[in-house]
């Protein structure tokens, strides 16, 4: 594993009696991908304005490179920041935006043209050098402030929602670019969105943060199939989590018995015990419809309330007799051979291996 | 669309009236100015250019006209210093009585001229410093300042607060970006205070009047003599002061208009 590029160690902020971030503990490795995702609110943009040295945490240490950093004034920090509104001067050209910081460095002005040259064609947008701000459209404007915190040749780079305002479209486009340059230049990059799809799509790895403190850390893959909590699990979405009590526990496996019926999941060396209350989630896209009841065990009976179509995937919304919620997800043309209507009642199964229990019920 | 035909002809007629009241005068100054006779009376007598030439040829008139200059301009730099300071420490900064000193700040214009006159005339006199032409200077700074700190303000007000963050985490020091972010974001803004502090300035009777002692200003000059009699003089000078001031209103709003468009855009 890469060394620890930054650490927040045991990182506080409050803003007078508004705590911001409770209590942050987590490592950035050198050269990776992290997204910091969360709901707004959550204390995730003043996570990363307390990197740049833009606030002040109120408790504890953030060290980069082994320094301590908590009295280290912006600029003299390397940690160039995209912003969610980008923030590019109006009245400079695309150019004299991107030669900016390294004007405040006190870069000669030959060698500021050259640079900021480089780095406006390796983002396909050298034709603009001389327009101005106001003039470039949403797709030019990210690339130009891009360009301007990437002429400085940071070793970690800081975006705060920087797709936020632009067209669908333009975000894929703008995920592929950003995540070809971070390979490319193998710096580090902290990210910050709300975007699920964002996070995902990018990131080495993923933190969950909610009210001021981190749900989860990990790789996307393993927040989605394995949330470690009922927040987490909430927040990714496309789950469908079951709340019960636990009624046997037989090795790797234990019988959680909820309102809609009794389930079978593996235990996954979380502590369960008898008789207490445990819950359990299974992704969307794990569960099966059936028009004729299945013969194994994990079956629910629901109605179907409605769908919602995303290009070729479907999404169910269901539930039981018991008003339980379920969500299954699949792709279009599988769904076509049932032929179901709002209304209409199908068996849904899943798995016992494809079940998740959380860790805290 | 008849209706709003007639509407639009009363309010074209409105318009033009209110401008009729409000130029009539100094056009009729300025016609009169041209006239050979001594009493603004109609018919008119000759076009003559007479009352220029006493009024050139009078060096009171150009040490007044000099001492205007100097004081316009110098005020507006000061008061323009001064609206930028507290503008920007309205924009950056949150701090407890922050209501009552922006009411402060902006307490100035509402105090009659003449009531303004008679403190700042007391006030400086106390402080042995009547009669001088910094006297006048320092008692303008204090009059327009707020004119300048509003007009700056609307600009900042404009202004998206992440950039000023964003210069400093591109390694600008505070006052780099002070000199490099703000300042060049407010330069329309500054420009118009500029024109339009001096124009303040530039026309002001009542504070000159009474601060000015023996260095009097153009406004206070043409008062001396309308009082002596009547001499068409006054409306050479008028014309003069008149354009002078227009001229300086008109670049001010030029400066605010181009700033309004570029606002939009950004």
């Amino acid at each position: 594993m890469s060394k620890p590029l930054v650490v927040f160690d045991k990182v506080q902020k409050h803003f007078g009696k508004f705590v911001a971030v409770k209590e942050l503990d987590f490592e950035i490795r050198e050269g990776e991908f992290l997204a910091i995702m969360g709901p707004s609110g959550c204390g995730k943009t003043t996570t990363l304005r307390m990197l740049a040295g833009l606030e002040a945490p109120t408790h504890g240490e953030i060290r980069l490179n082994e320094r301590v950093m908590n009295d280290v004034p912006p600029h003299e920090r390397d940690t160039p920041l995209v912003w969610q509104s980008l923030a590019l001067f109006p009245f400079l050209t695309a150019r004299e935006n991107v030669e900016f910081g390294l004007k405040m460095r006190g870069v000669d002005k030959a060698e500021r043209k050259e640079r900021a040259i480089k780095w406006l064609d390796k983002m396909g947008i050298l034709e603009f050098e001389n327009r101005h701000i106001s003039t470039l459209s949403g797709g030019q404007k990210q690339r130009v402030a891009l360009a301007r915190s990437l002429v400085m040749e940071p070793q970690i780079l800081l975006l705060d929602e920087p797709l936020s305002a632009l067209d669908a479209h333009l975000v894929i486009r703008m995920q592929a670019v950003l995540t070809d340059l971070q390979r490319e230049l193998g710096i580090t990059f902290v990210y910050v969105t709300h975007s699920q799809s964002e996070a995902f799509a990018m990131a080495d790895r993923v933190i969950i943060m909610g009210k001021g403190e981190i749900g989860q850390i990990g790789t996307p893959k393993e927040i989605y199939r394995a949330p470690a909590n009922q927040f987490v699990a909430e927040f990714v979405g496309r789950n469908n989590i079951l709340a019960g009590k636990v009624k046997t526990v037989d090795g790797g496996t234990a019988c959680i018995a909820t309102t809609s019926g009794e389930f079978t999941v593996p235990s996954n060396g979380v502590p369960l015990v008898e008789g207490l209350n445990a819950s359990f989630v299974i992704s969307a896209d794990l569960v099966h419809i059936a028009t004729k009841e299945p013969s194994g065990e994990n079956k629910a009976y629901c109605k179907l309330i409605s769908e919602e179509f995303v290009g070729s995937m479907v999404t169910l919304f269901l539930e039981d007799a018991q008003r339980q919620e379920f969500k299954v997800q699949m792709q279009e043309r599988e769904l076509s051979k049932f032929d179901l209507h709002s209304g209409d009642e199908i068996w849904l199964s899943w798995d016992a291996q494809s079940a998740h229990v959380l860790n805290e019920s | 669309m008849k209706q709003s035909r007639s509407l639009n002809f009363i309010l074209g007629s409105y318009v033009v009236l209110i401008f009729a009241f409000v130029f009539a005068p100094i056009i009729f100054s300025m016609i009169f100015s041209f006239n050979s006779q001594r009493f603004p009376t109609i018919p008119l007598g000759e076009f003559s250019t007479e009352w220029y030439a006493k009024v050139l040829a009078d060096p009171d008139i150009w040490k007044a006209a000099r001492n205007s200059l100097i004081v316009s301009c110098s005020t507006a730099v000061i008061a323009t210093f001064l609206g930028f300071c507290t503008a920007y420490s309205d924009f950056r900064y949150n701090f407890r009585f922050k209501g009552p000193y922006l009411a402060l700040i902006l307490l100035p214009p509402t105090i009659p001229l003449i009531i303004m006159a008679l403190a700042m005339l007391a006030w400086l006199s106390k402080i042995e410093m009547s009669g001088q032409l910094y006297s006048i200077i320092i008692a303008h700074s204090v009059l327009t300042a707020p004119f300048a700190m509003a007009v700056i303000r609307l600009r900042l007000n404009q202004m998206d607060p992440d950039l000023e963050s964003a210069a400093w985490n591109l390694g600008g020091s505070e006052w780099q970006t002070m000199r490099h972010v703000i300042v060049p974001f407010c330069k329309p803004a500054i420009f118009s205070s500029l024109f339009l502090t001096a124009a303040v300035s530039f026309d002001e009777f009542a504070v000159s009047w009474f601060v000015s002692g023996l260095n009097s200003t153009l406004p206070v000059v043409v008062l001396e003599i309308v009082q002596g009699n009547i001499d068409p003089q006054v409306n050479a000078i008028g014309t003069f002061v008149f354009l002078t001031s227009m001229t300086l209103v008109v670049l001010a709003q030029l400066f605010f208009a181009s700033r309004q468009i570029k606002g939009m855009h950004a």
